[in-house]
């Protein structure tokens, strides 16, 4: 197989058993050959002793004991799946309002999401929550699969109607590519095949829109953004003098001889070399991981960020987010978190919480001020120190927070900066 | 012209360096769990990518049960030797001899879950508060549900109904004394990944891997390898055959396929068309439904 040129595509699939959600990614996996026998015979087994006909292709995306004893997805699950074209990775995702955060977790790094609609009921509430997590976590593509196409006799009326209610609603939200597909899971129709039963779909087969959307452009490869991760000081032969700055390129394009500057001090060097492994290359982008060493020797170590002289970050230490609680303790007011942005570390508090968005109406409410596991609002924070900040519209691996309660260590929340 | 995108395996690669790095700098003392396996080949070698021309910055650690096919054990010491890092071993002989463990009875006996109890020990005897694993989410249904830090309380339990989020690059490695980590940087490699990438990177790995000569015995449907350790079965009969093996585990569980693959790129062909996962000639999953979730909750790897 010629894997050189072929590219990652992360989805995601938000949605419930009744969606026929777990039916797609289970025809998405056994099409594309996928399921392996001895897995195939596990589900077949269990699928008998819980006294199901045939396969229950929902097994397949489910893991935990109990998600396979209630018949639901509590968690996060990923899939994976190659084609001739491209390796995909599915970031499997319960639909129901209770796992928002789960939603946004498997939004996070997608390229798309696929959003799915059964045809007899059209747009309801779910369709509307999915789309918004998608579009607030700025996911470059959506595919609105309009499912279960069998059960309505295909009818292109019926198709059509469903469309409309869709650029409706999702007119009001920020979504750059959206396309329409009428599928049947079950039967395999416009999944990886084209249907027969659909002649009047000029569209292609929703596997096709995978291996072909274009993701070159996901990644921003204007701006160049390079967070430090960490020193490399080999102090070993050869190697006295070196000191390489380690990390991963969020965004941009850096070349030897570049100039740069360091934030927070705002030193200005120029590029000396770079490093991708043990190679030493001319210039690397984004999403690569790399190591640099500069002309002058400056202070530089992790939290750190190089960027180029004339195309530099906003340096601030009070901004709005977009922030989704994940958390079942809800939020203290004054308190301090750590807040986690790039490599960079510094504590946090909520000054102010600006409105609570209703995620099935997008709704704003300025009254409320309580914020809960699941729930989504505009803040303020203030940071201890300066932040190196992008908006999370330009700038998906810059513009993206947590914070963590130090009294738990755990991560309470994700934001968006706006 | 260049062009300004990577290719899957490129990315994969970037992204477990980025998690390596990370892990060296958010922990004090971290090690790579080293079994000898491609996939903890996969990861030590990334690993020096990732710090060049710095050396590696991990001890690697090996769960000794005992049982172990002798040419893994030799291609660890030879590795460690070359790479000139620290080799730290847990053992499960020690761990039966001083009474922490006992040895399984009875017909399927093996020393899989005693393992639990002595990386459990090690981990705290040598103070270690992340050990890198080369667990990928394909392999295993529970595995599929882990995150790239994942979170072991003070009894090393994992608790996958209530794990951290994880979003965009941005990793929580925060513990209380007493806790560890787990980090998997390779998990959103595939067993084809895996074999595709040490292909293209020429990576040495074990002969074990490549098909050869070798006596074994049938039982549950794999070639289990003969040893000192193997207790035939009535009607049980030792074979030769021309076998490999698709993961390494102890040699009293790990079953061979028969093949012909003896080269990398045969390998590769293979794997393309295999119908049935790596782990399904692993015993130890075959035990139940949950093995592999009901032993990670413990503390398994």
């Amino acid at each position: 197989m010629k894997i050189d040129k072929n590219q990652l595509l992360r989805f995601t699939t938000a949605g419930s058993v009744d969606d026929g959600k777990s039916t797609l990614i289970g025809r998405l996996l056994y099409d594309s050959k996928s399921i392996f026998e001895d897995q195939l015979a596990a589900v077949e087994n269990s699928s008998k002793q819980k006294g199901i006909e045939g396969v229950d292709l929902a097994m397949f995306t489910d893991g935990l004991k109990d998600e396979r004893e209630q018949g639901i997805t509590i968690d996060v699950a990923y899939r994976y799946f190659t084609t001739p074209k491209r390796k995909f990775i599915i970031a499997d995702t319960p639909g129901h309002i209770q796992y928002t955060r789960n939603m946004v977790t498997g939004a996070s790094t997608a390229n798309a999401a696929v959003v799915l609609i059964d045809a007899r009921h059209g747009v309801i509430e779910q369709t509307k929550r999915h789309t918004f997590i998608a579009s607030l976590l700025n996911i470059p593509h959506i595919i609105v699969c309009i499912n279960k196409m069998d059960l309505v006799d295909y009818s292109e009326d019926t198709f059509n109607t469903i469309v409309e209610q869709f650029e409706e609603f999702s007119s009001k939200l920020l979504i750059k590519d959206v396309r329409y597909i009428p599928i049947s899971a079950l039967d395999g129709d416009n999944v990886v095949n084209r249907s027969q039963n659909m002649s009047w779909f000029q569209g292609s087969p929703m596997l096709h829109e995978l291996e072909t959307l274009h993701i070159s452009s996901d990644i921003n490869k204007i701006d160049a953004r390079f967070p430090v991760q960490t020193v490399l000081r080999p102090q070993r032969k050869g190697f006295e003098d070196y000191r390489g700055y380690a990390g991963r390129i969020a965004s941009g394009i850096y070349r030897v001889g570049d100039e740069i500057a360091v934030l927070p001090s705002g030193f200005t060097s120029k590029i000396k070399s770079i490093n991708v492994g043990e190679k030493e290359v001319e210039e690397a982008f984004a999403p690569m991981s790399a190591a640099m060493t500069l002309e002058d020797d400056i202070d530089i170590s992790r939290g750190d960020m190089i960027v180029k002289v004339n195309n530099q970050p906003e340096l601030s230490q009070e901004f709005d987010v977009m922030l989704c609680w994940l958390n079942n303790s809800p939020v203290k007011p004054r308190a301090k978190y750590t807040i986690m942005h790039t490599s960079n570390e510094q504590k946090a508090v909520i000054k102010d919480i600006v409105y609570k968005m209703d995620v099935n109406t997008f709704k704003r409410n300025e009254a409320d001020k309580d914020l809960k596991m699941n729930d989504i609002a505009r803040v303020k924070l203030k940071t201890s120190h300066r932040l190196m900040l992008d908006s999370y519209r330009d700038n998906r691996n810059t513009g993206s927070i947590i914070l963590i309660d130090e009294s738990t260590k755990e991560t309470v929340a994700a934001g968006m900066i706006v | 012209m260049s062009t300004y995108y990577l290719n899957y395996l490129e990315e994969l690669e970037s992204e477990a360096i980025f998690i390596l790095r990370e892990v060296w700098a958010q922990f004090q003392n971290p090690v790579i769990l080293f079994s000898g396996g491609k996939d903890s080949i996969l990861v030590t070698h990334l690993a020096k990518k990732a710090f060049h021309p710095a050396k590696i910055p991990f001890a690697l650690m090996h769960v000794d049960t005992g049982h172990n096919f002798p040419e893994a054990i030799q291609f660890r010491d030879d590795i460690v030797e070359k790479l000139g890092v620290n080799l730290i071993v847990g053992s499960v002989q020690k761990s039966i001899d001083t009474g922490r463990v006992a040895e399984e009875k009875g017909k399927n006996a093996t020393r899989n879950a005693l393992q639990i109890t002595t990386l459990l020990d090690t981990i705290e005897e040598h103070k270690i508060d992340c050990a890198i694993g080369g667990g990928r989410r394909d392999e295993e249904k529970a595995r599929a549900k882990e995150r790239f830090f994942s979170h072991r309380d003070e009894f090393g339990q994992w608790d996958p109904k209530n794990q951290r989020p994880e979003l965009w690059n941005l990793l929580n490695g925060k513990y209380f004394e007493g806790e560890h980590f787990r980090a998997f940087p390779i998990s959103n490699w595939t067993e084809m990944d895996v074999w595709n990438y040490l292909t293209k990177e020429n990576i040495e790995i074990p002969s074990l891997y490549l098909a050869h000569e070798r006596e074994v015995v049938k039982r549950n449907g794999s070639w289990i390898p003969n040893s000192d350790y193997l207790v035939l079965e009535p009607k049980e009969e030792i074979v030769t055959k021309k076998i490999r093996f698709r993961t390494l585990g102890d040699i009293t569980i790990t079953g061979g396929i028969e093949s012909d693959a003896d080269t990398m790129e045969k390998i590769v062909e293979e794997v393309s068309t295999m119908r049935e996962t790596e782990r399904g000639n692993r015993s130890d999953d075959k035990r139940s439904e949950t093995a592999m979730e009901d032993r990670k909750k413990d503390g398994y790897f």
